[in-house]
């Protein structure tokens, strides 16, 4: 005999300690099952592409800190390179180098942290989360080193960065390189061959990868669909043409292709920054004030320029009206675009699992609701 | 292999459960009998002698030990360091500020050490309530007047109390971050440590030579 039951809407949110940040979900089950999703967001606006129309280009690097907070170095990345575009500026060599390393080394801890809070919600309360976290302490300890901050870091400015790496930097650096192996290690040592892993998330929230192209979602949840798309080796920006390194694809696109690509990721970027380390050169690290002012006033137009950032691809627009400050910004953010599939992702899943897959794209509210 | 999964997992979770912890304990630290013998500075018999009421405490688990957190010089940290000597008024810093928490007053009337007859501060207030310590002020300044400081206990019970004025930045102790001064840096000036009272001894902010950024590079790697 079939239990007969009744939909029920639950509201989930916005602050529920598993939706990684203040955000709504209106669900309505049917038992186990999903039926239909609402996300509504939008709770963490703070109006950061308005707040840029009234500040001078170096002084909007504090604003893209605060978008994509988990992963600050590659908004910075991004958006100097979208003032660069615009004003003309050619990078210094050194500075180029050195930002790259940053970049890197923000992806990896941005990974750790979505690798981390996936077993979170898988219900390993604390101790795997931990495992992932003390890694990322100590990246943000390098982060300190080099810029005084270790998550509102500005540590980009117009043409490179503000100050050289200091002395024993590049020691810390190298030993840190080998723990990030260790600990990559040791996560996969115990997830990679867990069968409890296995069966939470094998075979969940499946996306064809021609949905995700149309709906032009970016990052590791495409590549995790066998879509061999990176803008690092796509479309090279910086000094990425000057690097080897693997293109991480998994076929499946299911919650666990998604989570081994983003630690095979981190693993590769542990080779990038070597041939980074390998192949930087002394020199200045910022063009000098002659050639770029504190106070740029770039040419009318208008300029794009995407990276791929640890969520996806993440782009800045700017326009400028010849003034000092910009006349619009707009930003790509690869968070709120990767949303759009949640009801494809959730509806017809079970209760258990979706958090698993909401965690599994990544988001982070600070980039969603900017 | 099936099976083996769950068992290696919580053979990792074992490899962690006997490693050194990470976690700091801020701002005490509990400590032993010994422990609180060596923060006192003698040793375990003389401390149980002279000291036995502490003895006991510590004993029972109830001395505690302040720590200092690990931090880097560069640390963009609260209580600015400001030079008033250096000071012409020049308002760079506030204007740079990216939200314009720096007012400043002046008038004229002042004998700059480096830049000779220049203005005089009345106001200097920065409301460090709202600031967020981005550093771009400092980086402005063109005379190396201001500081980034490399404390952060500042909190207090009521907003006002955290405009920093003149007179409390003359006062506050000297305690310079290395943030955009790579003068500080060369000298391998520790903050955490030292202090610099005069601005004499502050050093000015001059890009070394390419030469000089060569032989840094060989030496250190
Ligand atoms: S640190 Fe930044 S926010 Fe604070 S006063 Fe200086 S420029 Fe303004
Ligand atoms: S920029 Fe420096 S010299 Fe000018 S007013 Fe500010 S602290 Fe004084």
């Amino acid at each position: 005999m079939a239990i007969k039951t009744q939909p029920v809407t639950v509201n989930l949110g916005p602050q529920h300690p598993s939706t990684h940040g203040v955000f709504r979900l209106r669900v309505m089950f049917d038992g186990e099952e999903i039926v239909d999703v609402e996300p509504v967001f939008g709770y963490l606006h703070r109006g950061s592409e308005k707040l840029a129309e009234e500040r001078t280009y170096t002084q909007i690097v504090t604003l893209t800190d605060r978008m994509d907070y988990v992963s600050p170095m590659l908004n910075n990345q991004a958006y100097m390179l979208a003032v660069e575009k615009l004003a003309g500026i050619e990078p210094t060599q050194r500075g180029v180098w050195l930002r790259m390393i940053a970049a890197e080394l923000q992806r990896i801890a941005s990974h750790l942290v979505a690798t981390g809070f996936l077993l979170q919600d898988l219900g390993a309360l604390g101790t795997p989360l931990i495992y992932a976290m003390r890694e990322r302490e100590n990246i943000l300890d390098l982060f300190e080193m080099l810029c005084g901050a270790r998550i509102t870091n500005s540590y980009l400015r117009p043409g490179g960065v503000f100050m050289d790496a200091p002395t024993g930097f590049w020691l810390a650096l190298d030993r840190e390189l080998v723990d990030i192996v260790n600990t990559l290690d040791e996560l996969e040592e115990y997830l990679s061959g867990n069968e409890i892993v296995f069966s939470r998330t094998k075979g969940t929230a499946v996306l064809a990868p021609e949905l995700l192209i149309n709906a032009s979602i970016t990052g590791p949840m495409l590549r995790a669909s066998g879509v061999d798309w990176d803008l690092r080796h796509r479309n090279p920006y910086d000094y990425y043409d000057r690097i080897e390194f693997k293109r991480i694809l998994h076929t499946a696109s299911d919650n666990y292709a998604r989570y081994w690509v983003r630690v095979q990721e981190a693993r590769e970027s542990v080779n990038i920054i070597r041939q980074c380390v390998a192949q930087i050169e002394p020199g200045p690290v910022r063009p000098s004030f002659d050639d770029v002012p504190r106070l740029i006033r770039p040419p009318k137009g208008d300029a794009y320029v995407a990276i791929e950032g640890s969520k996806g691809e993440l782009g800045f627009y700017l326009v400028s009206d010849g003034g000092i400050a910009p006349y619009r910004m707009h930003v790509r953010a690869p968070s709120l675009i990767n949303l759009t599939l949640l009801r494809d992702m959730l509806i017809g899943g079970l209760f258990g699992d979706l958090f698993v897959s909401f965690g599994s794209v990544d988001l982070n509210m600070g980039e969603v609701d900017r | 292999m099936i099976g083996l999964g769950l068992p290696r997992g919580f053979l990792v979770t074992l490899k962690n459960f006997v490693r050194a912890p990470v976690t700091v304990q801020y701002p005490d630290r509990h400590v032993g009998l010994f422990g609180a013998a060596k923060e006192a500075g003698m040793n375990p018999f003389r401390f149980v002698v002279k000291r036995p009421v502490d003895s006991i405490k510590a004993i029972a688990g109830l001395a505690t030990v302040p720590v200092a957190l690990e931090q880097s010089p560069r640390f963009r940290g609260n209580e600015f360091t400001f030079y008033e000597d250096r000071c012409t008024a020049c308002a760079s810093c506030a204007k740079y500020c990216p939200l314009g928490i720096i007012e400043i007053v002046s008038v004229p009337g002042k004998i700059d050490a480096q830049e000779g007859e220049s203005y005089k501060l009345e106001v200097f207030d920065i409301d460090i309530g709202r600031c967020m310590f981005c550093g771009l002020c400092v980086e402005a300044c063109p005379y190396d007047a201001l500081h980034m400081g490399t404390k952060f206990e500042r909190s207090t019970y009521v907003r006002d109390e955290l405009i920093v004025t003149l007179d409390e930045l003359n006062a506050a102790e000297k305690k310079p971050s290395s943030f955009y001064r790579p003068q500080f840096e060369e000298n391998a000036f520790d903050p955490y440590t030292e202090t610099v009272d005069d601005h004499y001894d502050a050093g000015r902010h001059e890009r070394p030579s390419d030469e000089d950024l060569k032989k840094k590079w060989v030496d250190e790697r």
